[in-house]
């Protein structure tokens, strides 16, 4: 009755079993290798080009904040340098400052007391000149008065008065000098 | 008396039917190959349209969901993936990265939708083994691992034969480097046999008899309870003890075979991707 060798479960229930599993497998496999492979593919090579790139932007900015901060460093040492010269140059600048107001306070002085000397000098000057009018006539005057009479004699009244004039002309430079 | 005789001679029973071609009849003791028949969907059709069953619509929907499911993750991906893609991803790196990259090497990529296909259409057919619904593991019908065993069989001899001609290939699968010409008569016979033959052979066995065994045992445990719990055999005009008592113990056994079943499906899905990948890289392999 039964084939000598009974394959049992071994042997397809039906041939369609087969067929089914094919056409059920190269369905699957149509819509895995069109669809759902290229998009997983696709999404993981944009992941990884987006961490590449992300990588490689970090990069970037750290070299850029890099350079800032040499770039600042190196102005920072240049305004310190040009701070020191200004004050050097303040300093320079002060003392020739001082020194030349300071001359010119002497100069200044100079002219100050030359001028004053001068004036003095034009005074005294123009002091004498009306002190010699005057003190000629008030002398005479006053000794008219106090010797009285005993100079009407007309020559010895005139001797005396020369040599007073003589006497105060004699002394006049040697005060003056 | 049925219940208890079959039970303590279980064969007895069965051993009359157990072809495909006794499909159809009473087989509910003891779980056998009948326990496998297809039904079809339609009876009143015929014959003729017998190739519409039960496990043909299970499988279509298993193809479904697997589609659905990719094209769904697939469908609008981020660059920062959400809770959905991230277990897309991480179920889509397992075999392009942990199988397809680490066995094929850099030229993996043109493999990947065909592993892809291979363990995601076994592993969904062998979940149904353990769902309500269906309660069927489709792969423990072999015709459908026939199927796929077949593909991959003329997968890796096709790229094999493309890269090194058909002479190149045989010489390179049947004659290992180093094997002095004395050998020879006895190499190639078994690296042929080895290569060529034995390998889909396995694969699909592999495959096919973990889940047929699998679902057979379940049903054991599953049938065989409450055969015992249902019991109310007497032997002599006094009951049987502990009859209810082993029912129990066989219905709570069954959980842990279910978790067992549920762990093999995924081992058995992932080890014939893993095999599929390893075939086709031998048959790239520059030396072997």
């Amino acid at each position: 009755m039964r084939p000598l060798l009974d394959f049992g479960p071994l042997l397809p229930q039906d041939p369609s079993e087969i067929i089914v599993g094919l056409v059920l497998f190269f369905i699957i496999l149509y819509a895995m290798s069109k669809v759902v492979v290229p998009m997983f593919e696709k999404t993981y090579a944009e992941r990884s080009s987006l961490i590449q790139g992300g990588i490689e932007r970090a990069e970037a900015a750290q070299r850029e904040a890099q350079a800032a901060l040499s770039d600042y460093k190196a102005q920072l040492a240049g305004a310190r340098e040009e701070a020191g010269r200004l004050r050097e140059e303040a300093k320079a600048q002060g003392a020739a400052i001082v020194a030349e107001m300071r001359q010119q306070a002497q100069e200044e002085s100079a002219r100050l007391l030359t001028n004053a000397k001068s004036q003095i000098e034009a005074e005294r000057a123009s002091a004498v000149t009306q002190l010699r009018t005057e003190v000629g006539g008030l002398a005479t005057s006053l000794a008219g008065r106090i010797v009285g009479e005993s100079l009407s004699d007309d020559e010895r009244a005139k001797r005396t008065v020369d040599r007073f004039l003589a006497e105060l002309e004699s002394q006049a430079p040697a005060g003056r000098a | 008396m049925g219940g208890l005789t079959s039970l303590l001679i279980p064969l007895e029973g069965g051993a009359e039917a157990t072809g495909w071609a006794d499909c159809g009849g009473e087989h509910h003791w003891p779980p056998g190959q009948l326990s496998f028949c297809s039904r079809p969907l339609f009876p009143g059709l015929g014959e003729q349209f017998f190739w519409l069953n039960n496990i043909l619509a299970q499988a279509v929907i298993a193809a479904i969901l697997v589609i659905t499911f990719w094209v769904l993750v697939s469908r609008n991906m981020k660059m920062v993936p959400g809770k959905l893609q991230s277990f897309g991803e991480m179920a889509y790196d397992m075999v392009r990265n942990g199988v397809a990259r680490d066995i094929l090497g850099h030229d993996f990529r043109p493999f990947v939708p065909y592993l892809l296909t291979v363990f995601s259409f076994i592993l969904v057919n062998n979940f149904f083994g353990q769902f309500f619904l269906f309660m069927m593991p489709t792969f423990s019908k072999i015709g459908y691992v026939y199927a796929l065993a077949l593909l991959s069989w003329l997968l890796y001899n096709a790229v094999g034969i493309k890269k090194y001609g058909f002479g190149g290939y045989m010489k390179k699968m049947c004659l290992p480097p180093g094997v002095p010409p004395a050998l020879w008569i006895i190499i190639i016979p078994l690296e042929f046999l080895s290569n060529i033959i034995v390998r889909p052979v396995t694969l699909a066995l592999r495959l096919f008899a973990n889940l047929f065994a699998g679902h057979l045992v379940v049903l054991v445990f599953v049938a065989g309870g409450s055969m015992l719990l249902l019991a109310n055999e007497t032997y002599g005009g006094f009951p049987i003890p502990l009859l209810k008592t082993a029912g129990v113990v066989s219905i709570l056994f069954s959980f842990a075979v279910f978790a067992l079943e549920l762990l093999i499906a995924f081992i058995q899905a992932y080890v014939f991707t893993v095999l599929t990948a390893q075939y086709v890289s031998s048959a790239l392999a520059e030396d072997h």
